[in-house]
C-alpha cells in the first residue's frame, strides 16, 4: 500500500487577514479533509500513539469511526476518556504527545490526530452529540468542587455522570479557568467553552461565581455540606524576574495582560470598561505557550513592532509547535538568546527600552536541558513602549486560606496521594495545583481521576 | 445577583451602597474589601467593606464618584449588582498591645476607617480621629465614627468646619500631647506618605491601606503590585494594609496614574452615550 507521507492540509485564516481580529485562527474542517486524513491512520496493532495521550484516548478506534463516516461513534469513544475534544484537539501539544509517537512520524508527518480531535469535538457540539438530560442524583450524596478549570469541570461531569449531585465554586465572575482568562478567543473560542459548561448545567451540576473558597464560604462549611470536596484551584500567581524597572507603567505580566483580554474583553474597550493601552513596540519575555498568547493579541491590538525574547534557543522553546508558527506567520521577530536585565523608563514612568543580556548555552542540566549562560560585557538595548513578562506561573499565595491544614509541598504546590486525596481526608486535588503549571488534558484526567476516587469513596459510606 | 437594599448620597461626589451579600457579610473582618462588577461589560472595581450587619446578610460601601464605574452605581437606578466577590485581603491585625490608637481619613478614607476604629473600641482602647475634607459640603459619617472615638478632630482645607489646614498639623499638636502607640491613615496617596513621614520622624508605627489598581484581586495579575521594604507585594492577597514607613509611595503615585488617558475615554464614553445593551 502506499501511504501519503505528508499530512494534508487543514487550512487557516491567512495572517494578514487574522490579525486585524480576534476570530478564530484555524478555519472549520470538512468532513471529506477529516475522512481523508483518517485514511492516512495505520491502525497499528500495539498503536503507540495511545501511550503519548496522558488519557490515552482510544486514537486508531475513534479514527477509524472517522473513516467510516460515524462521528457520533467516534466523539463517543474519545468522551470515554475525556470530555472536551473540541478543545484538546485545539490546544493540545500534540507533537509532544500523541503525535509525537504516531509510527508515521518516522518516515513522514503523523497522523494529525489533533485536528481530527477538533472536527470530532466541533461535530458534537454542533450536531449536539454531546446534550445530555438532567441527572437524577443519589439523595444525600454531594461533592463541592473549587475552580472551574479544565481539572474541576471533568470532576464535576464524571460525578454527575455518576449521579453524585455536584456544586462548583469559582473565585472569578466567569466559569472556566484558564480556558477563559488566559488561551486567546482566536486559538480557541469562548462559546465552546459556554456550550460545554451549557450541558453540565443541564446535567444538573449547579456553578457558584463570585465564591472565593478560603474567603467567600471556607473548607470547614463546605465539608458540613458536602461529603467530599475537590480543589482545582490552578497555579495562577504570574512570576516576575525581580529586575529594575518591572514595576513601570505599560509593564504587564502576562496573566494581566491576558486577562484584561480575555476574561473583560479589554479589546472592545471602551465598549467594555476595562482598558488595555496602545503600545507600538511590544516585547514579550519568555518563550511558552502563554507568550506566544501575548504577542499574538499585542499584534492585534495593533502594535507595529512585536518581539519575542527567549533566554534559550528554537529548539528549547516550550511553546506548541503550531504557535510558534502563527506567530511567525503574524510578523512576530523571535530574539533567541536573550535575558533581560533592566527596563528603562521614559520621564513620564512609562518602560521606554529593555536593556538584554546576551546568553550562549552552556552544559545541559539534571534534565538534559542545555542552561543559558551569560556572555561577559555583552548587553543589547531593545526599544519597547510595552513590555509583557512571561516567565511562567507559582501557586497562589491564597491557597493556605483554603484551610491551613492542607499539606504543601516545596514549591507550595498542594501535597496528594496516588489516589489524589490531599492531607484532609475525602478532600481531593487535581490540575495545575498539583502538578505545578501543566497542559488541559493533564488536569482534564486528573479531574477525572479524583472524581473515580471521590465515586469509590462514597460508595463505602 | 446581589440586591440593592439603599443608597444614600452625601454630596455630589460621595455615596453609600448597602447592598444583600449574606456570604460576605458573614465572613468580612475590618480592613477587607471586595471586588464588584456593576454591568456585564463592566470592569472588576474594588471597593472596601466600609460596614457590614451580619442579622441582616448586608454590606455598605462608600463610593467616590470618579471614573465610569462609580459614576454608573450613582447614576442608573439599578436594583441589584450582577456580580460581588470577597471578603478579600488580610483582615486588620487587632493588636492588643496599642492602647492610644490614632486614626486619620482624609476624604473618603474615612469609610475604610470604620470597621477597624470599631474594632479598636470594642476591646476598650482609647481611639483619637482626626478626619480632613476639603471643606464643610463633604463632611460625612463623622458622627458615625466618632462613636467609637473618645477624641474627634475634624479639619478642612478652607476652615469651614473644624479646624483649618490638614490632618498633618493637627497629628502633629496630637503626638505633642501624648504620643500615640499606633496610627492608621487612610486616604489619598499623598496624605498617607505625608503622615508616614511626620510619624516616621517621630518614630511611631503606623498602618496604610494601599489602593492600586486591581483586576481579578485573588492574586492571579500582578497588576495591584507595590513595593514594600524594597519587596514586590500583591496588595489584593498580601495587603491591603502595610507599615507605612516600607512603602514605596512615588512608585505607588506613579502606578496609580498608569490608566489614566483610558479611563477618561470611558467615562466620557458613557457620559455621551449611557451603557450599550
Ligand atoms: C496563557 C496560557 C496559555 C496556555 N496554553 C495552553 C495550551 O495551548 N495547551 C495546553 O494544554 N495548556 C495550556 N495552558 C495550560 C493550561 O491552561 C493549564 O494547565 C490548565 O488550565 C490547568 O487547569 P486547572 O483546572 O488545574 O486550573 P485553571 O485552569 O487554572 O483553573 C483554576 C480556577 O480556579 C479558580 N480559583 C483559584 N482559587 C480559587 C479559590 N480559592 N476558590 C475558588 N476558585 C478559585 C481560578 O479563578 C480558576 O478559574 C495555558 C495556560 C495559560 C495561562
Ligand atoms: C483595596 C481597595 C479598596 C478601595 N476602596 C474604595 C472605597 O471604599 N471607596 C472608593 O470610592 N474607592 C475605593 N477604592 C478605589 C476604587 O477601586 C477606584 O476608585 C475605582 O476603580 C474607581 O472606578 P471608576 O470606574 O469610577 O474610576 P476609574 O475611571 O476606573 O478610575 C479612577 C481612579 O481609580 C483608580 N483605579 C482605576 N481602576 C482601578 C482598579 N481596578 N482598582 C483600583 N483602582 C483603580 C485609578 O487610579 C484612577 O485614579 C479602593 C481600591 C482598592 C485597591
Ligand atoms: S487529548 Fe490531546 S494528547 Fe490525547 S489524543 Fe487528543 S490531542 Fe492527542
Ligand atoms: S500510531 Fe499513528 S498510524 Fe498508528 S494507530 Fe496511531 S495514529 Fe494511527
Ligand atoms: S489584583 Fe491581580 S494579583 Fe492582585
Amino acid at each position: 500500500m502506499n501511504i501519503q507521507k505528508k499530512r494534508n492540509h487543514f487550512p487557516d485564516r491567512k495572517a494578514e487577514d487574522r490579525v486585524k481580529d480576534f476570530q478564530e485562527v484555524g478555519l472549520p474542517i470538512d468532513f471529506e479533509l477529516a475522512q481523508k486524513e483518517a485514511g492516512r491512520c495505520l491502525q497499528c496493532k500495539h498503536a503507540p500513539c495511545i501511550t503519548g495521550c496522558p488519557v490515552e484516548i482510544k486514537i486508531p478506534e475513534f479514527i477509524l469511526e472517522i473513516k467510516n463516516a460515524q462521528i457520533k461513534e467516534a466523539y463517543h469513544i474519545i468522551r470515554k476518556d475525556h470530555f472536551l475534544p473540541s478543545v484538546c484537539g485545539r490546544v493540545c501539544p500534540q507533537e509532544k504527545q500523541c503525535e509525537r509517537l504516531c509510527v508515521l512520524a518516522k518516515t513522514g508527518e503523523p497522523v494529525a490526530i489533533g485536528k481530527l480531535e477538533k472536527f470530532v469535538g466541533d461535530e458534537a457540539i454542533q450536531k449536539q452529540y454531546n446534550q445530555s438530560s438532567k441527572i437524577k442524583t443519589i439523595p444525600g450524596k454531594k461533592a463541592a468542587v473549587i475552580g472551574s478549570g479544565p481539572a474541576s469541570l471533568a470532576c464535576a461531569g464524571e460525578l454527575i455522570k455518576n449521579k453524585i449531585a455536584v456544586d462548583v465554586f469559582e473565585a472569578l465572575h466567569k466559569i472556566g479557568g484558564v480556558l477563559v482568562y488566559g488561551i486567546p478567543e482566536f486559538r480557541l473560542p469562548k462559546k465552546l467553552i459556554e456550550k460545554e459548561i451549557g450541558v453540565l448545567k443541564q446535567m444538573g451540576v449547579q456553578f457558584f461565581e463570585d465564591s472565593v473558597v478560603g474567603r467567600t464560604i471556607v473548607l470547614e462549611e463546605l465539608l458540613s455540606e458536602y461529603q467530599a470536596v475537590f480543589i482545582g484551584v490552578g497555579a495562577g500567581t504570574p512570576l516576575f524576574l525581580n529586575i529594575p524597572g518591572e514595576k513601570l507603567n505599560s509593564v504587564f505580566s502576562a496573566n494581566e495582560f491576558l486577562t484584561r483580554i480575555n476574561l473583560m474583553n479589554a479589546y472592545a474597550f471602551p465598549e467594555y470598561d476595562t482598558p488595555i493601552p496602545n503600545a507600538s513596540d511590544v516585547i514579550v519575555i519568555g518563550g511558552g505557550n502563554t507568550a506566544m498568547d501575548a504577542a499574538r493579541n499585542a499584534v492585534r491590538l495593533g502594535a507595529k513592532k512585536v518581539t519575542v525574547a527567549y533566554r534559550r534557543t528554537e529548539n528549547e522553546l516550550p511553546a506548541r509547535k503550531e504557535e510558534y508558527h502563527h506567530a511567525k506567520e503574524e510578523g512576530i521577530s523571535f530574539r533567541f538568546l536573550i535575558s533581560p536585565l533592566e527596563i528603562k523608563s521614559d520621564e513620564s514612568g512609562k518602560a521606554q527600552s529593555v536593556v538584554f543580556q546576551k546568553m550562549e548555552l552552556g552544559a545541559p542540566d539534571e534534565k538534559g536541558r542545555r542552561s543559558p549562560i551569560p556572555i561577559q560585557d555583552e548587553t543589547e538595548l531593545i526599544q519597547a513602549d510595552m513590555v509583557i513578562i512571561a516567565i511562567g506561573t507559582q501557586s497562589n499565595p491564597l491557597l493556605p486560606t483554603i484551610s491551613p491544614k492542607l499539606k504543601l509541598n516545596s514549591k507550595g504546590y498542594l501535597m496528594v496521594s496516588e489516589n489524589l486525596e490531599t492531607s484532609i481526608p475525602n478532600v481531593f486535588a487535581g490540575g495545575d495545583i498539583v502538578t505545578g503549571a501543566a497542559t488541559v488534558i493533564q488536569a482534564l484526567g486528573a479531574g477525572k481521576k479524583a472524581a473515580r476516587q471521590i465515586l469509590k469513596k462514597l460508595e463505602k459510606e | 445577583m446581589f440586591p440593592i437594599v439603599s443608597k444614600k448620597k452625601y454630596n455630589d461626589t460621595i455615596f453609600e451602597l448597602e447592598v444583600e451579600a449574606p456570604k460576605i457579610a458573614k465572613n468580612a473582618l475590618p480592613g477587607q474589601f471586595a471586588v464588584l462588577v456593576a454591568h456585564e461589560n463592566g470592569e472588576r472595581v474594588p471597593f472596601t467593606l466600609a460596614d457590614c450587619n451580619k442579622e441582616k446578610g448586608t454590606v455598605t460601601f462608600v463610593i467616590q464618584v470618579l471614573g465610569k464605574t462609580s459614576s454608573y452605581l450613582l447614576n442608573e437606578n439599578l436594583q441589584s449588582i450582577p456580580h460581588i466577590t470577597g471578603p478579600l485581603g488580610i483582615p486588620s491585625h487587632i493588636d492588643e498591645t496599642k492602647n492610644h490608637i490614632v486614626f486619620i481619613g482624609g476624604g473618603l478614607g474615612i469609610a475604610p476607617l470604620h470597621p477597624i476604629m470599631k474594632a479598636y473600641h470594642q476591646i476598650g482602647k482609647k481611639n483619637t480621629c482626626i478626619v480632613g475634607f476639603r471643606n464643610k459640603n463633604l463632611v460625612f459619617w463623622h458622627d458615625r465614627l466618632s462613636q467609637y472615638a473618645s477624641k474627634m478632630l475634624i479639619t478642612t482645607d478652607d476652615g469651614s468646619m473644624g479646624e483649618k489646614g490638614l490632618v498633618t498639623d493637627v497629628l502633629e499638636k496630637e503626638i505633642s500631647i501624648q504620643k500615640p502607640d499606633l496610627v492608621y491613615a487612610i486616604g489619598p496617596l499623598p496624605m498617607m506618605r505625608a503622615v508616614s513621614e511626620k510619624t516616621q520622624f517621630h518614630g511611631i508605627k503606623t498602618i496604610v491601606s494601599l489602593n492600586p489598581v486591581m483586576v481579578d484581586g485573588i492574586g492571579m495579575c500582578g497588576a495591584c503590585r507595590v513595593t514594600i521594604g524594597g519587596v514586590t507585594r500583591y496588595a489584593c492577597i498580601e495587603g491591603p494594609e502595610f507599615d507605612a514607613s516600607q512603602v514605596d509611595f512615588d512608585e505607588l503615585i506613579l502606578r496609580s496614574r498608569q490608566f489614566k488617558k483610558e479611563e477618561d475615554i470611558c467615562l466620557r464614553d458613557y457620559l455621551k452615550n449611557g451603557i450599550k445593551k
